[in-house]
């Protein structure tokens, strides 16, 4: 079974290179531009692992980790922080939002593959 | 002006000659994109005697040139042997009246001689050589100054 | 997707971002700005940056790190915009524009702006502020690592204690195991004691703990790595057992007693946590979903839809030849096919129609440097940025823009002191606006200056031999003196004049396009031009009308009004020229014929009225022989293969293959030969001259 990524990024490059890196690594890779549209999508993707960045309009990351942690979906599938900074603040205020694991940019893919596999279990 | 450096440094050239105003032109072959029966064309305003009008080449519009008028040897007298050389050169396409084409020509490049030192400026821009033929003289027209619409050639 | 298209779409990505950041800018300028403001602002830096990152485009990374951190500041409230810092958001957008476009490009930006600008952000951050956070590269995970290849085996002891938030965020610690399990020889042990009794099992309660022993040749860090992502979510002990063991043989009683330092205790709620979602203020969605196509491909299509149009004429116009009996049924269904051509022709210009702002907004840069140059002040205002014009259009209306947004601060307005001195505001005010106008763009361009100073502008005419010494010129004409090819208003160069374009090529650049320029000017209050273009490049809705036996075409949006005189009421004055009385007003009559220099036919007659307001001549009456039906037709250019013909915009293919001429009634009027005395035939000057 194929492991579905779901990435939410506004940055369309972004989104292009994870679906490059992803597909490649053979990933079912779905990608929603701002907060509101992934959680939208969340249900209907049903994605192993989910990564999200923080920066976006209309619904930060921290405001998707939440609603997916406590929406309706109450999910427990691994959310990825993709993110520019690597504070402790940051990491501390993804992890309380309920994040699983984050990703500093500009990532390798190697590195982000390992992790979603570490996360998911799933070795693709 | 631009092509001739390369054309004259190949060996063979193949010019269309035809004669418009009583003489014998000719154009190179690549230059010519098609040769049309004439007709009727809409006409310009404010426009010298040269240029006819436009006509509709498959959606594109073109200028006619009356190429006997645009040399100042007169306007072209209608016959039914008339046709429009339509030719081009980079981005723009014209079309040129001229009473009849004759045949194609094939020299070399040693055959095409230099236009003589005449008086008039004008026709010394337009010709670009002269290819003796038997007993007649071709001159080899210079597109680039037929196209030059703000050059008035007839003097 | 190739790696080369993934770059493209970034460059194409920061183009769109470049543009919310001097949008955003602009906004922030108004005081009482909405706080998501600078957020967007902040955003389009930070994605530029994430982008760049990815390309290992490092100066443009730092550059809009530095910039980002700045503004990040600005968020947060620590620091509060005035006027300099807001000057410095503008020129850091600039240097932003700048390193994109040079990577873009891969050539080397202008450093000199660069450096002066990093200077004066990193001034704003207290240096060590800037420095300290900026570790951003080197702190890319690396999972793939290989291991090394020491040999040396170490013991570690490991308690790990999940609380619920770690299955709450997700983890799983069995796939922690398997991450340890990668690195060593595990054995694991679960410790059950903790387990409650069972009628008080509690299944989302986190009661199980764990004992490992690792047996690896990695590093104390190495293990920790595993635990990265749960540290806070867990009690965790990692040790290193006093003396190795053989990693064959692992410790059968777990060292329980052995605590090393970890960060266990989960990490206090962050009092000061922004809101869980950050509202946008106007947008309440993302933006609407968008494809992008080629435009050759959209350019291929809007020529076979032309061609259509074409088709569907002739088809038409050959049915209604045949005069067949059936022709009343056969209307209605070619009634529905032009209609249909129709609306494809309109989904398929609208494709390429595209709002100004883009335009617009490259122009606050251009008001800003060319104020900066000539130590005069001014601020852009513009106006009607969501107005959609053709793509081509926008893109052959930059340097025409330009050059009159340069000339408007450079030449149009006053020192700050001259100003304050008329009792202006020292800060000069260009305003650029954009509107759709009776089937036109309308694109204004005007400076609260002083107005053009028309005695200089004549001696200068008159000194160059572009008008008689003893010309006589209406205000209007003075001003057209400025689009003469050659007149440069600039009595002494300035930093910014000098770069040999004039206004005569501004008036050549709108006119290709099938546009026009003209300008007003007031003393003391401005100057303003005004550039009228058409809306598509494409096609246009025209009267098919007869002159001089030609079939030829006007623009419906020009005609007011027609009118079928009888003779008695064309008044004539003087000698051949004629007026008619509309509405209590005599106006003008130009025959079109003569203005083309075409013969009328012999039995013209009183023809067809046309009335238009021209903007050199007001209202006028053309007379023409004939007027038929109104169509919709395929602009094409004239220009292309021959030139610009006065009175001609360009010409259409009709219905039967022939091409008819589009005039141009602003133009046509121009020619007026009633009108052009000797020493004012300027306008045929500042026309191209043909053959």
């Amino acid at each position: 079974m194929t492991t579905k990524v779901l990435a939410i990024d506004d940055s369309r490059t972004i989104r292009n290179l994870l679906r490059v890196s992803l597909e490649g690594a053979g990933f079912e890779f779905h990608s929603a531009c701002d907060g509101v549209e992934g959680v939208e999508m969340f249900p209907d993707v049903d994605p192993d692992v989910v990564i999200t960045d923080i920066n976006m309009p209309n619904m930060d990351g921290y405001g998707v980790i939440e609603s997916l942690r406590n929406g309706p979906d109450r999910t427990s599938v691994p959310i990825v922080v993709l993110t520019t900074e690597s504070s402790d603040k940051l990491k501390s205020r993804a992890r309380e939002a309920g994040a699983t694991g984050w990703i500093v940019k500009p990532f390798d893919d190697a590195s982000l593959i390992s992790v979603l596999k570490r996360l998911t279990g799933h070795v693709s | 002006m631009l092509d001739t450096a390369e054309q004259i440094s190949d060996s063979q050239f193949e010019f269309i000659t035809f004669s418009a105003g009583g003489q014998n032109f000719c154009l190179e072959i690549t230059q010519i994109r098609e040769i049309r029966r004439w007709t009727t064309v809409t006409a310009l305003p404010h426009t010298p005697p040269d240029v006819l009008g436009v006509m509709n080449l498959r959606g594109a519009v073109i200028p006619i040139f009356d190429l006997s008028a645009r040399f100042g040897l007169g306007k072209t007298t209608e016959n039914e042997r008339n046709v429009v050389i339509v030719a081009a050169s980079g981005d723009t396409t014209i079309g040129l009246l001229v009473e009849s084409v004759s045949e194609i020509l094939s020299v070399d490049k040693d055959a095409i001689q230099e236009t003589p030192d005449i008086k008039s400026d004008m026709t010394k821009l337009s010709i670009l050589g002269v290819i003796s033929v038997e007993d007649t003289m071709v001159r080899v027209v210079n597109l680039e100054t037929v196209l030059a619409t703000d050059l008035q050639l007839a003097v | 997707m190739s790696g080369n298209s993934i770059r493209d779409t970034f460059f194409e990505e920061c183009e769109e971002l470049l543009e919310a950041l001097v949008e955003g800018l602009a906004a922030m300028e108004d005081p009482n700005h909405d706080p998501e403001v600078v957020n967007a602002v902040f955003r389009a830096v930070h994605s530029i940056k994430g982008g760049a990152g990815a390309f290992g485009l490092d100066r443009l990374v730092h550059f809009a790190h530095t910039f980002e951190t700045v503004l990040d500041k600005v968020r947060s409230r620590e620091m509060d915009v005035d006027e300099g810092l807001m000057h410095l958001f503008h020129r850091s957008g600039d240097v932003l524009t700048d390193l994109v476009e040079a990577a873009r490009d891969e050539r080397e930006p202008n450093g000199t702006t660069e450096a002066a600008v990093l200077e004066d952000l990193e001034s704003h951050l207290g240096g060590a502020d800037a420095e300290e956070e900026f570790s951003f590269d080197a702190l890319t995970l690396d999972f793939g690592t290989p291991m090394e290849i020491t040999p040396e085996e170490r013991q570690f002891e490991i308690r790990f204690k999940p609380f619920r938030t770690l299955y709450d965020n997700g983890h799983e610690p069995l796939l922690l195991f398997d991450a340890l399990a990668e690195i060593g020889t595990l054995e694991v042990k679960a410790d059950l004691d903790a387990l409650p009794a069972f009628d008080s099992f509690d299944p989302m309660d986190s009661v199980l703990s764990w004992t490992m022993t690792l047996s690896t040749a990695a590093e104390e860090d190495a293990v920790r790595e595993v635990f990265e992502f749960v540290d806070g979510l867990c009690e965790l002990t990692i040790g290193e057992a006093e003396t190795p063991a053989p990693a064959a043989q692992p410790d059968p009683e777990p060292a329980v007693d052995v605590i090393a330092e970890a960060d266990s205790a989960p990490k206090p709620a962050d009092p000061a946590a922004e809101p869980v979602a950050q509202t946008a203020s106007k947008e309440a969605r993302g933006p609407k979903p968008t494809l992008r196509v080629d435009l050759d491909r959209v350019d291929r299509l809007i020529n076979t839809v032309g061609e259509l149009i074409i088709n569907q004429a002739m088809i038409s116009q050959r049915i209604e030849e045949l005069d067949l009996p059936t022709a009343a049924q056969l209307s209605n269904e070619l009634e529905a096919y032009k209609l249909l051509a129709r609306d494809i022709q309109e989904g398929v210009m609208a494709i390429r129609a595209q709002p100004v702002k883009p335009l617009f907004q490259r122009m606050s840069r251009i008001v800003r440097e060319a104020s900066d140059a000539t130590s005069k002040q001014a601020r852009l205002v513009t106006m009607g940025d969501s107005t959609e014009v053709d793509k081509t259009v926008i893109e052959r209306l930059s340097d025409p823009l330009t050059h009159m947004i340069r000339n408007a601060v450079d030449h149009g307005l006053e020192t700050p002191e001259q100003r304050e001195a008329a009792g202006k505001d020292p800060v000069g005010k260009i305003k650029l606006s954009a509107a759709h106008r009776s089937g036109s763009v309308f694109i204004e361009i005007s400076d609260d200056g002083a107005g053009l100073d028309r005695k200089r502008i004549l001696e200068k005419a008159i000194d160059k031999g572009l008008v008689a010494a003893d010309a006589e010129l209406t205000d209007q004409e003075i001003d057209n003196l400025l689009f003469l090819p050659g007149f440069s208003t600039a009595g002494s160069v300035s930093n910014l004049s000098g770069r040999g374009v004039g206004m005569d090529v501004v008036k050549n650049a709108v006119q290709a396009l099938g546009g026009r320029v003209s300008i007003t000017s007031t003393h003391g209050a401005g100057t303003t031009f005004t550039i009228v273009l058409p809306l598509t490049l494409a096609v246009m809705d025209g009267f098919i009308i007869s002159v001089a036996d030609q079939t030829m075409v006007i623009p419906i949006a020009s005609i007011l009004e027609t009118i079928r005189p009888n003779a008695k009421d064309l008044h004539t004055i003087g000698t051949d020229s004629q007026v008619i009385r509309v509405r209590g007003s005599y106006v003008p009559v130009v025959n079109v014929s003569e203005n083309l220099g075409l013969v009328p036919p012999e039995r013209s007659g009183v023809g067809v009225l046309l009335l238009v307001s021209t903007e050199t001549h007001g209202l006028t009456a053309l007379k023409v022989e004939d007027i038929h039906d109104q169509r919709q037709v395929v602009i094409k250019s004239l220009e292309s293969n021959y030139g610009a013909i006065q009175g001609v915009s360009a010409a259409t293919i009709l219905g039967d293959g022939k091409i008819a001429l589009i005039l141009d009634p602003d133009e046509l009027v121009k020619l007026d030969p009633a009108s052009v005395s000797p020493s004012l035939s300027l306008d045929t000057r500042m026309e191209p001259q043909h053959a």
